[in-house]
């Protein structure tokens, strides 16, 4: 087709909501009261004007095929009032005005398998990532993970049994696309890049893959006569950074591509400041299609936390109050070399102090 | 219809079983039950492609270049480097579209976004990718175009994909939560559709990202994951409903409301009061959102409503995670002028970001390796002791311009 008969874009970039928007929330947009917890999976919104509205929300599997979205729109128009959201975990969002319709609506989304809950002090769906579905540099797959953990934390999904809300994450490399939660598992490469010195000159741009490498292990080489790079395997952290600006550099490894579990990473500024998560267990078989082992290991925290944790305290905060020892005594994790950090900042993350627990 | 070749998915199959709604099932039924071959053919292809994935534990996607026309970015470009056994995904890009700031939709329009991507695209779709993005995902180069040139006549744009302004997103907000100190939709449209072009046409050290939280619960993870969060808060004093303070007391006890709002306050802000009313020092609260998402009857927000702007969260790559920084501790947004010039706040942020980053450095990173205080005399910003969580501890510094500094500080404190 000629350049001319191309069809020029509409820069529309982010659209107006409030064309979305559930009436009552229009009506009373930026003037809601207080929110009440009626049941789990189920929120309550009463506004100034005495207006309320009853949220009732749902996890599903995220890849979602045309035939789902259309059960889920179906079910919007018989049951809700013809309105849908999605939270940033990917679950379904219903709103109604009458408190009638909550119960119906309830039935009829698990009468189609879906799952209500996800509220308050509950274990929410794993917010992932594409994984071997869809991305280029994946070393597991988000999808499935979540899949099998959900399948087994669907009861924490659908009450109220945690002393905080619960975020989980999983990633498919370390570039962490999942983002920090509660809990996370992501991909940890144990070992250097496997690199394919026929293709390095042909696919990759050098110097960049040499300033993308963190601890500056990469450098130009001549393999068998033809440019490429080589990896000091001493000074290599096996991140996988070099990997997607250079695909030949492989970083992916059936045996060697690890799981690792990560705890106490928290958005919210409640209690404390925002928080990163930090390493509690690593080489953890990726083991598809179930992943048993990290599974079981997220589901030990959980039960400890559980156990243990005081109202309102999230993963972090109960590390923090009971203290590293006692959370790896609790959980029968093991404590390694690899737990005590040593990038740049680390020492900020040392004992300096006698506070020690015995 | 039915595929025209269906693959063993032993592996795949596992994920069938369990009570969590399965992905595979749905990729099955688009597989097996959807009227257009190409939908039954791509999924048939994109099955046995992941199945491999899951017999090897390997990824066989590359990306490459797929645009639309007139635009460099919004497309994840996907060609298979295993087409050989599995034509008919050979390619499988997926679009990434911006939704509406807080995700909404009417089930009219995603049925109607649903009959455009079944004529162009796989049929398989996420709400929402990690940046926020509607993923259309899995179509070939012709399906992207016509599929964009479809929506995109009925409102809908595409993403940012690449170094550039990526799609933004904000909370549910005020349109539904009592927390919300802002209108988080307005605030999302003014600043990212003020860089469409940046959105459009990658051409910056790396990713941009805004994130909006309508308080500082912060349900966005703003200041952990966007190179400029804008947090809802406020500066007057907390309301407090003492009525129901005292209901609270007689439905969740005395010790409750002690060991889990009183004590739990993390600047001791908070007081039990002999009569059983509850006592705010406002001058020491934190606007922490702890009180008020245990007592939400009872406790709310002020009124003098504005917003905080930390600069600078991203995640591991390259140097390690970073949070935002705040930049702007208090910003009120109310008039238009004041939305322009949370505008243009943005904009030199990211002009003086583009003009001394390194390549694929992001905001954050930047300002580490530079110094808070470069930055913010880039921007022609004040220092403010609430940028920091404590002063220097270092004496390793040259601090012959200091009375000058003292004078702007008393100058700017007498203006305010």
């Amino acid at each position: 087709m000629a350049m001319a008969d191309m069809r020029p874009p509409i820069e529309s970039g982010c659209p107006d909501g409030f064309q979305y928007m559930h009436p009552a929330m229009r009506r009373n947009f930026g003037q809601w009261k207080y929110h009440t917890d009626p049941r789990p999976g189920v929120l309550c919104h009463v506004a100034e004007s005495g207006e309320t509205v009853y949220t009732v929300k749902c996890g599903t599997q995220r890849i979602l095929d045309l035939f789902t979205l259309r059960e889920l729109t179906s079910i919007g128009d018989e049951y809700a009032d013809g309105y849908i959201r999605f939270t940033i975990r990917s679950n379904v969002e219903y709103t109604v005005t009458d408190e009638a319709k909550v119960e119906p609506l309830i039935k009829a989304l698990e009468d189609k398998g879906y799952v209500v809950g996800g509220t308050r002090n509950s274990v929410t769906t794993l917010s992932h990532t594409q994984g071997w579905l869809h991305c280029d540099i994946p070393g597991t797959d988000a999808s499935g993970v979540v899949k099998s953990m959900m399948d087994e934390l669907i009861d924490e999904f659908r009450q109220w049994n945690m002393p905080n809300r619960v975020h989980l994450t999983t990633s498919c490399c370390q570039i962490n696309c999942g983002g920090q939660g509660d809990i996370a598992i992501n991909v940890q490469h144990t070992k250097p890049p496997k690199i394919d010195h026929s293709q390095v000159s042909n696919v990759c741009e050098r110097p960049s893959v040499v300033a993308r490498c963190p601890v500056a292990a990469i450098r130009p080489a001549l393999v068998d006569g033809k440019p490429s790079l080589e990896v000091d395997e001493k000074k290599c952290i096996c991140c996988g950074a070099c990997f997607p600006p250079c695909p030949p550099m492989q970083i992916n490894d059936a045996e060697h591509s690890k799981l690792a579990v990560w705890v106490g990473g928290n958005h919210s500024n409640a209690r404390g400041k925002p928080t990163f998560q930090k390493l509690v267990a690593s080489a953890i078989p990726n083991n598809p299609p179930r992943w048993p082992e990290a599974t079981a290991i997220v589901k030990q925290i959980l039960k400890c936390y559980k156990e243990d944790a005081r109202d309102w305290e999230r993963v972090g905060e109960w590390v923090e109050r009971i203290g590293w020892p006692r959370f790896f005594e609790l959980t029968g994790l093991p404590f390694t070399k690899y737990h005590i950090d040593n990038w740049r900042g680390a020492r900020a993350s040392l004992n300096a102090s006698t506070h020690i627990r015995f | 219809m039915a595929a025209n070749k269906i693959y063993e998915t032993p592996m795949l199959d596992e994920l069938e079983k369990g009570p969590w709604p399965s992905f595979i099932t749905g990729i099955k039924a688009l597989r097996d039950n959807h009227e257009s071959q190409f939908i039954n053919d791509m999924t048939s292809s994109l099955l046995g492609q992941l199945e491999h994935s899951y017999e090897t534990r390997k990824g066989y996607w590359k990306g490459g270049t797929v645009s639309v026309f007139g635009y460099g970015g919004g497309i994840i470009p996907r060609f298979s480097e295993v087409a050989a056994a599995f034509p008919e995904s050979k390619e499988f890009h997926t679009l990434r579209v911006q939704p509406t700031p807080g995700n909404y939709y009417t089930t009219e329009m995603l049925n109607k976004l649903g009959d455009s991507w079944e004529k162009h695209g796989s049929g398989l779709v996420t709400f929402h990718g990690q940046t926020g993005n509607i993923m259309f995902i899995g179509t070939t180069t012709k399906g992207t175009q016509a599929f964009f040139d479809e929506i995109n006549e009925y409102g809908w744009d595409l993403g940012g994909a690449g170094p550039c302004v990526r799609t933004a997103m904000s909370c549910v907000g005020a349109a539904r939560c009592e927390m919300s100190n802002c209108n988080e939709h307005a605030i999302q449209r003014w600043l990212v559709n003020n860089f469409t072009d940046d959105v459009h046409r990658p051409a910056l050290p790396y990713k941009f990202k805004f994130k909006i939280s309508g308080c500082p619960n912060d349900c966005q993870n703003a200041i952990e994951r966007a190179d400029f969060a804008v947090i809802g808060t406020w500066r007057d004093d907390m309301r407090v409903d003492q009525a129901e303070f005292k209901n609270y007391i007689e439905t969740k006890g005395r010790q409750y409301i002690i060991d889990n709002v009183i004590t739990r306050c993390p600047t001791q802000a908070l007081a039990l009061n002999d009569d059983d009313t509850i006592a705010v020092d406002n001058r020491n609260c934190v606007r922490c959102m702890h009180c008020i998402n245990v007592l939400p009857k009872a406790l709310r927000t002020g009124t003098d409503k504005g917003v905080t702007v930390l600069i600078g969260g991203k995640r591991t790559l390259k140097i390690g995670d970073l949070m935002g920084t705040v930049v702007v501790p208090f910003k009120k947004l109310e008039t238009r002028d004041d939305y322009e010039e949370l505008v243009e706040l943005a904009e030199e942020v990211i002009d003086f970001w583009a003009e001394n980053a390194l390549e694929h450095e992001r905001c954050g990173e930047m300002i580490e390796r530079i110094g808070l205080v470069n930055f913010l005399e880039g921007l022609d910003i004040d220092v403010n002791p609430n940028m920091v969580s404590n002063t220097r501890q270092s004496s390793y510094v040259r601090m012959d311009g200091w009375d000058d500094e003292a004078i702007k500080w008393f100058e700017n404190q007498a203006e305010a």
